[in-house]
């Protein structure tokens, strides 16, 4: 049986072929970059928020900043290098990024739920977000629930906005902002500016209807979307036995 | 830490608690609010525990930071309580990026009037942020947003060792301290170990904070916890779980506040308490560098 958190993992994962730097967050991003590191990626360099450069990690980390990623790291940068240098200088490929509302174009929400000065709920807030989406090359966002409450026409405050956001407001970010969304029903695409996210893949056993029913706006479809191929047996192997043996994220 | 405090810390004062999940100063915020300041600023990027643990306190007025929550291990309840419902009062809250506060640490410690970013372009923030703004530049036909500098009245920040005259050295991740340090008016490092001169001077490229930038030195030996100091014990995440359903009820929180910070007459008794069989799983291994040759002129 192959879980949800399982599923999302191993699917982001190979979305990684080839790609050289990344920049993870905690949880399903680390799972997918270390999971690519053994398979699809072998030269993959996972770059974490607070300043790790080429983790080589003995233990699973539970933060961006846990002192396994320290020891036998590649390098360890100070914050206005890891931000000025490293993002903004344009050196991340593939930036990863959760957040609690995405829209068509790819902008996040990652502040409040309801206004920002009386939210009903508050949320983390911006963190590094807004600079990984304007400087990677490009971002991933995994979302572990695909409903309307997460995939909105509006969304209730923009955090991290995409570079069509960007460019209404007179500047141009380095990257193509959200490119690939992967979720339990499928992943949504889309190639850069003027693009909205279109639904190109499904899992096995999900219907188009089924996911224009999980989303918030009028969900465009890419022709006939292809079926994901299920996780192998390999990839499950290597993130449970390898990647989080203690289940630290693997639910 | 008594003195460091009392004579650095005033009421109504802007305080920058600095530290990257990694040495963060909660023995010095726990000492704040023993001793009952009030209507502080609080600048801290990532606001997590120590700062829920000082609004309860009753120590904060206003709060500027980029990202507020229990880490990856949950949510904040007082901090929740006060922004969602103003419970027990409003708390004034300005929000940044990582990045942003970055800049504006940066702007503080150059003494410049702002420092730019690519960063808001489209974002709402600027619309609840009146401190962000965009420019056109002076040499090209582009617009770029800015931060304003801060200047805290002091800075607390936790580190591994220094001498008693404040060299500084960091090791692990050092974040943004040496910049906030600069930026502020007064700073307090407060340390694991005061070692002799000769132990920084052997060397001193890892010294991130020089003396001349510092204005006392605490020795505050797990002053870190529950974060962790690379090289002495690792991060209690199990503290940081539990955190979560602490704060989540205000009464339970409160509580928590009066046995271990209220209930403690300093940091020395806070770690006497948790005893050493718990500090003993926060031990950690030794992974030691090589070390490098300085070279000395025959």
């Amino acid at each position: 049986m192959t879980t949800s958190s399982e599923l999302l993992s191993v699917v982001a994962s190979r979305e990684l072929a080839g790609k050289r730097t990344v920049f993870a967050g905690i949880g399903l991003p680390t799972l997918a970059a270390s999971l690519a590191h053994l398979t699809v990626a072998p030269d993959l360099e996972i770059v974490y928020e607070s300043g790790v450069c080429g983790a080589h990690p003995s233990h699973l980390p539970e933060t961006i900043a846990d002192a396994v990623l320290i020891t036998g790291a590649e390098a360890v940068l100070p914050m206005p290098a890891l931000f000025g240098n490293v993002l903004q200088g344009g050196h991340i490929d593939v930036g990863f990024l959760g957040a609690a509302q995405i829209d068509r174009w790819g902008n996040l929400n990652s502040s409040v739920i309801g206004g920002w000065a009386d939210p009903a709920v508050r949320l983390p807030g911006p963190g590094g977000a807004m600079e990984v989406m304007a400087n990677s090359g490009e971002v991933f966002v995994v979302m572990r629930r695909h409903d309307p409450r997460s995939f909105v026409a509006e969304l209730d405050f923009c955090t991290s906005p995409g570079p069509d956001r960007a460019l209404a407001d007179g500047i141009r970010p380095l990257g193509a902002g959200v490119t690939r969304v992967i979720t339990d029903l499928g992943i949504l695409a889309r190639s850069g500016v003027g693009e909205p996210l279109r639904l190109v893949a499904v899992h096995p056993g999900v219907t188009v209807d089924r996911v224009r029913e999980a989303t918030g706006w009028p969900l465009e479809v890419d022709g006939e979307p292809a079926t994901i191929e299920p996780p192998a047996a390999a990839e499950l192997r290597r993130l449970r036995e390898e990647v989080d043996p203690g289940r630290v994220y693997l639910r | 830490m008594a003195d460091a405090v009392a004579a650095f810390v005033h009421d109504g004062d802007t305080v920058a608690l600095e530290g990257f999940t990694h040495l963060i100063p909660t023995a010095a915020g726990h000492e704040i609010i023993r001793q009952g300041r009030r209507d502080l600023t609080v600048v801290r990027m990532t606001a997590d525990i120590v700062v829920d643990q000082l609004l309860a306190g009753g120590c904060v007025r206003k709060l500027v930071s980029s990202f507020v929550g229990n880490s990856s291990a949950g949510s904040l309840g007082e901090l929740r309580r006060r922004i969602e419902r103003a419970d027990p009062e409003p708390l004034e809250f300005e929000e940044y990026s990582h990045y942003g506060m970055i800049c504006r640490y940066l702007a503080g410690a150059q003494r410049l009037p702002f420092y730019p970013l690519r960063s808001y372009a489209g974002s709402d923030l600027p619309s609840v942020n009146p401190g962000l703004r965009k420019v056109r530049s002076p040499y090209e036909d582009e617009q770029v947003y800015v931060v304003p500098p801060v200047n805290p009245d002091v800075t607390i920040v936790h580190a591994q060792r220094a001498d008693r005259s404040g060299n500084t050295q960091v090791w692990g991740l050092t974040g943004i301290q040496a910049e906030a340090v600069y930026a502020a008016k007064k700073a307090v490092v407060v340390v694991e170990e005061v070692v002799d001169d000769d132990v920084i001077r052997r060397d001193p490229n890892r010294t991130l904070i020089p003396a001349h930038a510092v204005d006392a030195v605490v020795a505050c030996p797990r002053g870190a916890h529950p974060s962790f100091a690379q090289g002495y014990y690792d991060r209690d995440n199990a503290f940081y779980r539990g955190w979560s359903a602490i704060s989540a009820d205000p009464v339970r929180l409160r509580d928590w506040l009066a046995e271990w910070v209220l209930g403690t007459r300093d940091h020395t008794e806070y770690v006497a308490k948790l005893g050493e069989r718990y500090w003993a799983d926060l031990a950690v291994d030794e992974a030691m560098s090589l070390p490098v040759n300085y070279g000395r002129r025959r």
